[in-house]
């Protein structure tokens, strides 16, 4: 069931620099015949992947610290092999899975995301991964299932983080099935083709590209299928600025901040904001999602 | 324990000969090295990949810094003999700079589009908050040198206590940014905190017609 989704981010960086820019010529072209491709505002866009660095230096995993380079300092501490992950609750297969296993399951393939910061600023991250659904589907999800909750590895001694109590460890979070069941939606296992680094969620995380940074959790333990709404880790810390569904809107502001536009990193110092996407650039895949409801209360 | 305290005092009495030979020049030469060097750092992709954020960020734990530094030398001199009088004004100063260029920053840099920054100072309490923190700074700024000293007179006093005020709220800004438990606001307001008490004990203890008791300490 792989390949359900196609990218529509350009990969200048990483595909040798004449073939890409021979496919914006050929984008233009189709422009220019007026076919549908102008209908989509999205191929107009030469968004590129961040670099390694980027991606790899500049984290939040609050289990290592809150400042964005500790994650990068401390997240080698943590041990990733062997590792399992808990699959319960509502499902048919109940138990604990190891991570190679699931792996050889599963088909990887590239997704290019937009990943957008609740703190305002962005970035372009080529993941590899696989869908979430294809690993629900593994562990047989049954009718009764409404939502999907999802917990980070706690373990103190290779958490420096985690001395303090930022947060309710261990980090939760969640979704509603039809949103874990999207095809955006993946299980990340790495980045540029190489294994997931510690500080970007090792050996899996989760990544939902239409929502703010914060739902995709990192370095997961245990999947849980429930049929009511689990409790996640910000939007029970602080309830007024954050909510369970998170998606990114750039109408809806977080109390504290603007949500309206965000730096994208890599910019350098003199670097210019640019207009936030609703849905993060995913409206036409997930707006149908969340049809009939007010999304300024279901923040 | 009650050993350790003369030793420090007497090791601190003993910079004191050297704080006095310090020009105050070299305390303003080297308040200007670090934003120098962090701009360069900056333009030059050594400040991570987020220079933005992270200029501010120094700018302003900078200020707050300083701005606690100018508040505990009066402490510093009182409880513990250390004398830095002589660089009381140089502190203020460097950190009021600190403090307009991390707004700057802010400014310029980080929020850019003119309407967005009035809409952040009204809506965003933490941004009210620090800002209000900037103006009640002001005026001390603007009096730190000695012709408004003469000029003001007995009112100077009063003018400059409006430092206590402006350094709470640029805690309470700090605190108020954080996502989040965190713990260096909180290390950062508890010794506001402490040098504000301080102050309200000695204070307390200068009551008509109670003279406080001395150390043997002159005043400068």
């Amino acid at each position: 069931m792989a390949h359900r989704w196609k990218n529509d981010l350009s990969h200048g960086d990483v595909t040798p620099e004449h073939v890409y820019l021979n496919r914006r010529q050929v984008i233009a072209g189709l422009t220019g015949a007026g076919l549908a491709v102008a209908a989509d505002p999205l191929s107009a866009e030469t968004l590129e992947p961040n670099s390694w660095e980027e991606i790899t230096t500049y984290n939040n995993f609050y289990e290592f610290g809150t400042g964005k380079e500790d994650p990068a300092k401390y997240a080698h501490l943590m041990e990733t092999d062997p590792w399992s992950v808990k699959i319960d609750g509502l499902v048919d297969k109940p138990g604990d899975y190891n991570f190679q296993d699931i792996l050889s399951e599963m088909t990887v393939e590239e997704r290019i995301y937009r990943f957008r910061c609740v703190e305002a600023w962005s970035m372009i991250v080529p993941w590899n991964g696989f869908e979430l659904a294809d690993l629900l589907a593994m562990a047989g999800v049954q009718d009764g299932a409404k939502y999907v909750a999802f917990e980070t590895l706690l373990r103190p001694s290779e958490m420096p983080g985690t001395a303090y109590r930022t947060i309710d460890w261990p980090y939760r979070e969640g979704l509603r099935l039809d949103e874990a069941m999207h095809p955006l939606t993946i299980i990340a296992t790495g980045i540029y083709g190489k294994p997931i680094p510690n500080q970007n969620g090792a050996p899996l995380r989760l990544v939902v590209p239409w929502k703010y940074g914060f739902k995709s959790i990192k370095s997961i333990v245990r999947i849980t299928l429930t049929d009511n709404e689990p409790p996640t880790s910000w939007s029970t810390l602080i309830p007024g600025e954050y909510g369970f569904y998170s998606n990114v809107n750039p109408k809806v502001d977080h109390p504290r901040w603007s949500q309206a536009s965000e730096r994208r990193i890599g910019g350098g110092l003199f670097s210019k904001r640019q207009p936030t996407l609703m849905f993060n650039g995913y409206e036409d895949e997930v707006a149908s999602l969340y049809d009939g409801m007010d999304l300024a209360k279901n923040y | 324990m009650a050993w350790i305290w003369p030793r420090i005092t007497n090791v601190l009495d003993r910079l004191n000969p050297y704080l006095r030979k310090l020009p105050v020049w070299a305390i303003y030469l080297s308040g200007v090295l670090p934003p120098m060097v962090w701009l360069w750092m900056g333009v030059t992709g050594r400040l991570g990949v987020e220079p933005i954020s992270a200029l501010e960020h120094k700018l302003g734990e900078a200020a707050l810094q300083l701005l606690i530094l100018g508040l505990a030398v009066t402490p510093l001199r009182r409880y513990l003999g250390l004398n830095l009088m002589k660089f009381r004004r140089a502190i203020g100063v460097l950190a009021f700079s600190y403090l307009s260029m991390h707004l700057l920053v802010w400014l310029v840099l980080d929020v850019q589009i003119p309407q967005q920054i009035w809409a952040d100072i009204v809506k965003r309490p933490y941004i009210t908050v620090g800002m209000a923190g900037f103006l009640l700074l002001l005026p001390p700024a603007l009096t730190s040198n000695n012709f408004s000293v003469r000029r003001l007179g007995p009112k100077w006093r009063s003018v400059h206590r409006l430092v206590y005020a402006g350094v709470v709220l640029g805690g309470l800004h700090y605190l108020m940014l954080a996502k989040g438990f965190q713990i260096e606001p909180l290390i950062y307001l508890t010794i506001i905190g402490v040098l504000l008490l301080l102050r309200l004990q000695k204070q307390r203890k200068r009551q008509p017609g109670l003279p406080g008791p001395r150390n043997g300490l002159k005043e400068v």
